[in-house]
């Protein structure tokens, strides 16, 4: 078998030691014609800006990217297919590791379409509680994008500011699960526990200092000649196209499309919450960062509003069918054993039939659509992966423009290949 | 029930099947011959205007006797309405349907993943190919009901296959075409591509 790849082979074009011209061994042309020479460049897997496991195979002229193809699946876990072998209470797990930089928001997204199947009503302050969630996970997650792209970008400073402020939700994260990435917060019907003592308040100290990084990063940014001329004009989609794409979330919302599901198609009472809905005009690299920033200022807003309406009560339903009893009354109570025992055993069924639920996660739309046949398992789990749709429309924003917008647009559609490839 | 319904019973006859509520979502079976006529339809006709293509998604049920279905979650951003389209497939028969791409280019790669979880070709489709499994893949459908949930192939055969891997099977034969370097190939992958063979298992030595 011969040693020879085709990745080397395609990426040894230039000058020789000697100073002679080596052959471009693709394309090679009888006359040295230039604009006719494509070079095929790979990109990734492994490498730090396509920002996870994904791998693209650009088309050069020149400098200019005149084709994208990108290559998913490194990642691939097959969650779909596990899930079908598990009982609801059980997946949740597997909704940590899907889109994990957002893990409380995909566990509340995959409670709330098994509790819409199975018919049940959840209490007011599992409502707030999840609220909350869905939130912390929006600021951790836009976080994360801001960092990295402001990195691949050339600025390093907001990186550090923002993961320090992500740390600080991570915290509270963690003061409440007792896990930073796989939380597993939710439960078919309620909570996995109630948000400790001191929570409350640390939430609060963290809403009240919060918008001051928000104001520094703004400052550094927004009016930043290298940042404004590195993203403004650059990767451009229409209002028409990014429907005609089936984009979500800020992707949707930068091209001028009003559409936000807490709005639209409210759940967990989002529509009792005062917040506005960013929307932006270009389209553009600039425009999504515009977006996703001043989302971590209405997230703080719910935040603030969420923590002040948060009631007492129980987290759980009472319905021993589907909860599973305190642990003091399972070893004491034979009934409560009993209701224990079938809960672990057998799982909770839900009635035949099926059920969407999409949340606005902070890349775009979650869905997830259940279809039951009657038992405890789901004959089919699908996720609707706001990621991998975003990024589909990747190739056709791409084309035209030099390879190093090619890295700011593919980290303007804010993915993670956990998700994408699932 | 959505109104769309009957309004589609009127429009398209026999062509539409029965219509079911389930969590608040109406389903409504399509006749897989009409199908990309009805969904036209249903994106530009006024009053309608599904202008979303939420998902695109199959689904196979535990029951062998039941058909498998191909399943569009359609929306109206501007009426915030929903509706679920479902094409019925026999599982045992030709697994093709017409694809929506020329209507929705973010059907795309939601078209090239059911393709690749669950074997259904669709017509028309600009560019079907495996998405998240790679293109040589030989063990089948994953999402299918047939398929067990550890694959096909013992572990160390899988093990197997991945170390023998030519680099080539990593390529499209669309980007090794790119800049004519297909003439540039050693002779044996040039061959291998002609006879469409790519990255098959070498002779064991």
């Amino acid at each position: 078998m011969s040693k020879r790849t085709v990745e080397v082979e395609l990426a040894t074009p230039g000058v020789g030691a000697r100073g002679e011209t080596l052959r471009v061994p693709l394309g090679v042309a009888q006359q040295p014609d230039l604009a006719a020479e494509h070079m095929l460049i790979n990109i990734g897997p492994q490498h730090p800006a396509t920002h996870g496991v994904l791998r693209l195979v650009v088309e050069l002229d020149g400098e200019t990217v005149v084709r994208v193809i990108p290559h998913l699946g490194y990642l691939h876990s097959g969650f779909e297919k596990l899930g079908e072998y598990r009982h609801y209470n059980q997946i949740i797990p597997l909704t940590d590791r899907t889109d994990y930089l957002s893990p409380m928001a995909n566990n509340v997204g995959f409670a709330l379409a098994a509790e819409l199947l199975m018919g049940i009503a959840i209490t007011p302050r599992c409502t707030v509680l999840r609220v909350i969630a869905c939130e912390m996970s929006r600021i951790i997650s836009h976080m994360v994008w801001l960092g990295t792209t402001s990195i691949d970008l050339g600025a390093f400073t907001p990186f550090l500011w923002a993961f320090q402020e992500r740390e600080r939700i991570y915290n509270l994260q963690e003061m409440w699960t007792g896990a930073r990435l796989t939380t597993s917060v939710t439960r078919v019907g309620g909570m996995m526990a109630d948000v400790p003592d001191d929570f409350v308040a640390g939430l609060r100290h963290f809403t009240q200092t919060f918008p001051k990084t928000l104001s520094e990063i703004d400052r550094v940014l927004t009016r930043n000649a290298v940042w404004v001329g590195r993203t403004q004009g650059v990767g451009v989609l229409t209002a028409a196209e990014a429907i005609n794409h089936s984009l979500s979330g800020p992707m949707l919302r930068a091209s001028g499309v009003a559409y936000d599901v807490r709005k639209d198609k409210p759940y967990l009472d989002y529509e009792t919450y005062d917040f506005d809905v960013v929307v932006g005009e270009h389209g553009d690299v600039y425009d999504r960062y515009l977006v996703r920033l001043e989302e971590c200022s209405q997230s703080n807003r719910i935040l603030q509003q969420a923590l002040d309406r948060l009631p007492d009560g129980p987290i759980n339903i009472a319905d021993p069918r589907v909860i599973l009893p305190p642990k003091s009354r399972a070893m004491n109570d034979m009934e409560a054993m009993i209701y224990h025992f079938k809960q672990v055993m057998e799982g909770v069924k839900a009635p035949v039939g099926e059920a969407y639920v999409g949340i606005e996660n902070p890349k775009g739309e979650l869905g997830t659509y259940l279809v039951s046949d009657g038992t405890a398992k789901p004959v089919r789990w699908r996720i609707r992966p706001p990621s991998f749709i975003n990024l589909s429309a990747l190739p056709q924003m791409a084309a035209g423009h030099l390879l190093s917008d090619l890295i700011a647009i593919n980290a303007s559609v804010d993915i993670v290949m956990g998700e994408v490839d699932r | 029930m959505n109104p769309s319904v009957d309004a589609l019973r009127a429009t398209f006859g026999n062509a539409i099947g029965r219509a079911l509520e389930s969590c608040g979502d109406t389903i409504v079976y399509v006749g897989r011959d009409a199908l990309l006529d009805v969904m036209a339809w249903l994106r530009d006709t006024p009053g309608h205007t599904y202008d979303y293509l939420v998902d695109v998604t199959a689904v196979e049920y535990r029951d062998r006797e039941r058909p498998l279905e191909v399943v569009y979650g359609l929306r109206s951003l501007s009426r915030r309405a929903d509706l679920r389209v479902k094409v019925e497939l026999d599982s045992q028969g030709d697994l093709t349907v017409d694809s929506v791409v020329p209507l929705w280019r973010g059907a795309d790669w939601l078209e090239r993943e059911v393709y690749d979880m669950f074997g259904i070709t669709f017509r028309g489709h600009p560019d079907l190919r495996r998405i998240l499994m790679w293109e040589t893949y030989a063990e089948g459908y994953p999402l299918r009901k047939d398929f067990p949930l550890r694959g096909r192939f013992s572990r160390a055969e899988q093990v197997r296959q991945a170390l023998a891997a030519r680099p080539e099977a990593h390529y499209s034969l669309e980007e090794l075409s790119i800049a004519d370097a297909y003439e540039e190939l050693p002779a044996d992958m040039k061959e291998r591509l002609r006879r469409g063979t790519r990255g098959e298992l070498p002779d064991s030595e």
